[in-house]
């Protein structure tokens, strides 16, 4: 690894480290969801319904850490800002690894096209 | 600007799928063909970046919040083919892991950071340049191509919510997905990332290009042309 790559690298966990600002500054400033992106319970006091369809699709999935938060909504912040920590390390390593993983495959199999 | 389930109707994500489909499809036709092992590492960051920086969520006060998403530089350091894949990954990711992004939005939210963004930046970025190597024209290329890239991608973002009520309504006359019209979803979207989430974008992106100009300057594809044995455009 290049020194350059090392520094890039620390960059990119400093910036995991300081992402909790990103639910810091909204709590702060007392900004919402962002446009078109409401729960159905936003939802339903913006409109004073739920539209069907959305209904329909809403809870399609079920991720494992929804909205980078490991606890619950009613979770303490401390658990939120932790759980946002974490998220963004493990981001970059989910990431950074398919990334690779792709990478490597692409490169591998255009290797054995070429022996052909 | 990541929409979840249940805001767009099948219409609409359906085909919004087969259009990021195509656009990987080429993407990784391109980078098979002319990725450079060397190159891994970078691609590697610049999609970590990317996954961080949308993260950071901008508060407008009382309102909502918005993120800068990082294509822009990307596609100036890496190539706008090259950036496709590396953001459609982590919109991939956040969307099965951390549920930010709908499963059935995929396709759509893929062809708007992903697809959209890189490519207006990118363009914008070589238009405004022109020849220049250093100086303001050079700042004000990368500034503006996060700025433009990030505002129109939020623009057709608007556009695919808007168009719903158009698309699906249910008898009683309610609509079925996306509740608001064309008429609010575009202002309301083209605002906030015209007025505060673009400027920041275009922040980021320009304080990054001179970083790398400075320090590798070799290893960005926009000033080069070619990304080392490189994904040429």
């Amino acid at each position: 690894m290049t020194t350059f790559h090392k520094k890039l690298w620390i960059g990119l966990i400093i910036m995991a480290l300081l992402s909790p600002i990103g639910i810091l500054l909204p709590e702060k400033f007392n900004a919402g969801d962002a446009w078109g992106e409401w729960g159905t319970d936003t939802l339903e006091k913006l409109l004073g319904y739920v539209p069907e369809g959305l209904k329909k699709l809403t809870d399609l999935w079920k991720a494992p850490i929804a909205d980078y938060n490991l606890g619950s909504e009613s979770s303490p912040f401390i658990i939120r800002v932790l759980s946002y920590v974490v998220s963004g390390i493990l981001g970059i390593a989910i990431v950074g690894g398919v990334i690779y993983l792709i990478s490597r495959l692409l490169i591998k199999t255009r290797g054995k096209e070429h022996r052909a | 600007m990541h929409i979840p389930d249940g805001y767009l109707s099948p219409q609409t994500y359906v085909p919004l799928y087969g259009a990021s489909f195509v656009f990987w499809a080429i993407a990784l036709k391109k980078m098979k063909r002319e990725l450079s092992a060397k190159y891994i590492p970078y691609l590697a960051m610049a999609a970590a970046f990317s996954f961080l920086i949308q993260m950071f969520n901008i508060p407008i006060p009382g309102g909502t919040t918005g993120h800068a998403v990082g294509a822009g530089i990307i596609a100036i350091l890496l190539g706008p083919w090259t950036a496709v894949i590396a953001v459609s990954v982590v919109l991939i990711i956040q969307a099965i892991v951390f549920g930010d992004g709908g499963i059935t939005a995929i396709g759509a939210n893929c062809f708007n950071m992903a697809v959209v963004m890189p490519f207006v930046s990118y363009w914008v970025f070589k238009l405004v340049k022109g020849n220049a190597t250093a100086g303001f024209r050079l700042h004000a290329a990368s500034f503006l191509s996060g700025y433009i890239g990030l505002s129109i991608s939020a623009i057709v973002t608007a556009i695919e919510f808007g168009i719903q009520p158009l698309i699906a309504m249910s008898p009683d006359g309610r609509p079925l997905y996306a509740p608001y019209p064309l008429s609010v979803a575009v202002p309301a979207m083209a605002l906030e990332h015209l007025l505060l989430f673009g400027v920041i974008e275009g922040m980021i992106t320009a304080m990054l290009l001179k970083y790398f100009l400075k320090h590798e300057p070799e290893s960005v594809y926009a000033v080069r042309g070619v990304l080392s044995a490189g994904v040429e455009v």
